[in-house]
């Protein structure tokens, strides 16, 4: 019973078969609705915003070599940390995830494209135009957002011109990631291939499917609060003024609500790149795919339940100080399960080590010391003294850095052969990688000794004492930095250089993707897989 | 029952060859956030905000004309059915979390932040030092007494007045829209329209009721956006929800359009189901509203 009152036949002919068509030009990318360009554009859109944001972090590090005030304006400076900081979360980290998702969800499951592939381009398109209000506020009276990327009022408050637009320029972002995270779910509770139950599905489909879910949760939750700031700004409500009865305070409750599970949102996906790769090159399947699997769930379960750890010093009662650092501590417990099912996957296995397991077990390393370091800041007593320290500044680079960015280019590295149909420059590639494994550790570890010393984050200027851990930290941001282009330019060579490679261009790698050619088809999986070799792809 | 290309690719998941619609919703956007931007930093190109409301309003029309046009010619199947389904559950989960977000706050202010204010626990020297002789009480329009009459004073809108009217309103709303879902279900279309028409007339009455509630506020009560953290909280959750009761009624009256034009048949009828639940989804918010802005 498929049955609608009809409409004449002959309307309906062109469309079902145009859908086959792949369209040219400019056209395809604007009125995008196929998963891989989608996907192409956001990756490309990432990439973009992760120079973008790479140039600020240059600039802080330029002006932080040498104490004093050399190249910088304080006022700009303060610009560059809170651009800085939103633009890698929401412009490069996010999208390059979303952008993952959309290539790999699809051909990893079985399903011909996303769920509602108009969406799909929606979600897209609504990012440029964020991110030209966003970076838009350097050019207008007051200059960039100067208040971090949290937003705290009453600073925030007091901004310029650049007020409205940044948070109108949240609000598209919030859109955007909660349409893109509504297709996402769809697609992966909806679009399965037969026989591709839950527990068969590859774990990166199993990080975003809950990833997915915690974005529909909390990205509303921002728009909230950033819309109580806005009308506190302009239309006479004190949720923020204890004059009227608000709490400044009360905005960072509502803000890190968000937020903490914001901070699992951007290393989830992460988790399971991660849980792909070591198999893959460990040639054994997943060590504890099911506890992998919940213990994902519960680290997003318990990022509901941990956000004041970010507000220890703002003076919360003490039973609410106990209750966030105890449930913050048990967020170890299942991050534990998943750090021994990798190293249990590679223990006795046939280990290669091509640039996606290299930057995977860098992964494995750096991702536990940025684990550590947050267990260290989880302790009340302890955190007073390492609150809005450089040791903070250290443990989320760690875990953004080497933790959600080395799984990002783990995982481009992993499918660069799939998705351009040639293998990429092997030697270049392990250049970068060690480039990128030494100097990040030079850029970031000297910060913990510099944020347990006592040096604030977020100034311009320091005392002379903690001069030579920031001229080594800087020296290793320019070489982290730099490194960075071997990346754009082993992806460009990928692309432009013809080098073939087979539909299964790992040896160890499984799941539905190395079924298809490489590249694969424009329109793939548009009839299911076969129970066979759906069963075959989810060994694990 | 459908013409012979849709039955032929029955079990084939539809997928839009191209389309232009997000482009234009996308841009949609950004004009009206220009406009709003304008207008607040007062940079005089706030007209910039009405191209951008007729965009989204052609943006919808379009986009919502080709996925309707395309449901009536056959293309989609239940599979496809399914995932619009559960699009809609989840997008009204995104908008439950919009409204937590406020909740939050109130609940946050009447429990923690005023009681504090007025010296509680560990808070004393509030009480001692920076706000001496401030009662906490609910509702309060803070220690400042922000807002209100020239007094600072103002009264709050009880809530068996004209606000238990308006839940037995939405309430009543909720289930003549039901009715009107198993009349469509039975095929019973002169009951589905009378309660379909019923269900909106009913949603903009709740509309007009909140904004004569609202005048009265205002000029009578002293109780305004700006009356401290109790207008606040009360204007921004009933107005939020009040935006939604709109949005609502006109999705319900677009739909009775649909159903007098003779879309929908018993089995498939996704755009009115998705509207019955974003329905009940503002009537429940503002149960949640009744009880805790006016009642309690």
């Amino acid at each position: 019973m498929m049955s609608t009152p009809l409409s004449p036949p002959h309307a309906e002919a062109p469309a079902l078969h145009d859908e086959h068509a792949k369209p040219h030009g400019w056209r395809r990318w604007v009125f995008a609705t196929n998963h891989k360009d989608i996907g192409t554009m956001y990756l490309v859109f990432s990439c973009l915003m992760w120079i973008v944001g790479g140039a600020f972090a240059m600039l802080i590090r330029l002006e932080l070599f040498h104490p004093g005030l050399q190249f910088l304006d304080p006022t700009f400076f303060n610009s560059l940390t809170t651009t800085h900081g939103l633009t890698m979360i929401f412009g490069a980290i996010m999208p390059a995830f979303v952008g993952l998702a959309n290539w790999m969800v699809p051909l990893q499951i079985g399903a011909p494209d996303m769920a509602l592939p108009r969406l799909n381009n929606f979600s897209f398109w609504i990012l440029p135009f964020a991110f030209a209000i966003l970076l838009g506020t350097y050019f207008v009276p007051g200059g960039a957002p100067g208040t971090g990327w949290t937003l705290y009022p009453p600073l925030s408050l007091q901004q310029g011109d650049a007020f409205p637009m940044t948070i109108f320029a949240i609000h598209l972002m919030g859109i955007s990631s909660i349409l893109g995270a509504i297709n996402i779910i769809v697609t992966i509770m909806n679009m399965r291939a037969p026989g591709m139950t839950l527990l068969r599905m590859p774990l990166f489909v199993w990080g975003w499917l809950i990833t997915a879910y915690l974005l529909i949760a909390v990205m509303p939750v921002l728009a909230g609060s950033v819309t109580m700031l806005l009308t506190d700004h302009y239309f006479g409500t004190t949720f923020f003024t204890a004059a009227g009865g608000g709490d400044p305070v009360m905005y960072q409750h509502l803000f890190w609500f968000f937020g903490h599970p914001e901070v699992y949102i951007m290393i989830l996906p992460g988790f399971g790149l991660i849980s792909e790769i070591i198999p893959a090159f460990s040639r054994k399947p997943i060590f504890g795919y099911e506890t992998m699997v919940y213990a994902i769930a519960s680290i997003a379960f318990l990022s509901f339940i941990v956000w004041a750890h970010h507000m220890f010093t703002v003076g919360m009662p003490l039973a609410g100080e106990l209750f966030f650092m105890l449930t913050t501590m048990l967020i170890a417990i299942p991050t534990g399960v998943k750090v021994f099912n990798w190293t249990a996957t590679m223990w006795r296995g046939s280990l290669s080590f091509e640039p996606p397991m290299l930057f995977a077990v860098a992964f494995i390393f750096l991702f536990t010391i940025g684990g550590f370091s947050g267990l260290m800041v989880a302790i009340v007593p302890a955190d007073y003294q390492y609150h809005d320290t450089y040791f903070v500044v250290a443990h989320f680079h760690y875990v953004l850095v080497t933790g959600a960015l080395f799984a990002i280019q783990a995982a481009v590295y992993y499918w660069l052969p799939k998705w351009t149909g040639n293998m990429y420059d092997i030697r270049l590639a392990k250049w970068h990688f060690w480039l990128s494994a030494i100097s990040v550790n030079v850029l970031f570890f000297p910060q913990h000794f510099l944020g347990l010393a006592g040096m604030p984050r977020r100034i311009p200027d320091y005392p002379v004492q903690f001069t030579d851990w920031n001229m080594v930290s800087s020296i290793g941001g320019f070489v982290y930095g730099v490194s960075q282009f071997l990346f754009v330019y082993v992806i460009w060579k990928c692309v432009k250089v013809p080098n073939p490679v087979g539909d299964r261009a790992w040896e160890g790698a499984r799941g539905l993707e190395w079924e298809l050619s490489s590249p694969p088809p424009y329109h793939s999986w548009e009839t299911p897989p076969s129970p066979a070799i759906v069963a075959r792809g989810a060994e694990h | 029952m459908a013409n012979t290309h849709a039955s032929a690719d029955a079990d084939k998941y539809y997928v839009p060859h191209s389309s232009q619609w997000p482009i234009v919703g996308s841009i949609a956007l950004f004009t009206l956030m220009m406009g709003a931007i304008s207008y607040l930093n007062e940079w005089g190109g706030s007209w910039v905000f009405l191209p951008g409301v007729a965009l989204v309003i052609f943006m919808f029309v379009g986009w919502f004309g080709t996925v309707i046009g395309e449901n009536q010619r056959g293309l989609y199947n239940l599979h496809v059915d399914r995932s619009f389904r559960m699009g809609m559950m989840w997008f009204i989960f995104s908008e439950v979390m919009f409204f937590a977000a406020f909740f939050g706050a109130l609940f946050y202010a009447r429990n923690l932040a005023v009681p504090w204010l007025g010296g509680q626990g560990v808070k004393i020297f509030n009480s001692i030092e920076l706000w001496k002789g401030f009662e906490a009480t609910w509702p309060t329009s803070g220690p400042g007494h922000v807002g209100g009459r020239e007094d600072g004073s103002f009264d709050v809108i009880p809530a068996f007045g004209l606000p238990a009217i308006n839940t037995a309103i939405l309430l009543t709303s909720s289930l003549t829209v039901t009715i009107a879902h198993h009349a469509l279900r039975q095929g019973k279309r002169n009951i589905l329209t009378a309660f379909l028409a019923a269900t909106f007339l009913l949603g903009f009455l709740f509309v007009y009721l909140q904004a004569h509630e609202y005048i009265e506020a205002y000029t009578e009560l002293g109780l305004k956006l700006s009356t401290g953290i109790y207008g606040s909280t009360f204007f921004m959750l009933t107005g939020f929800h009040g935006l939604h009761v709109t949005i609502g009624a006109i999705m319900l009256t677009i739909i009775w359009l649909r159903v007098l034009k003779g879309h929908f048949t018993p089995q498939r009828h996704f755009a009115f189901e998705a509207v019955a639940w974003y329905w009940h989804f503002v009537d429940v918010v503002w149960l949640g509203l009744f009880i805790f802005v006016y009642w309690i």
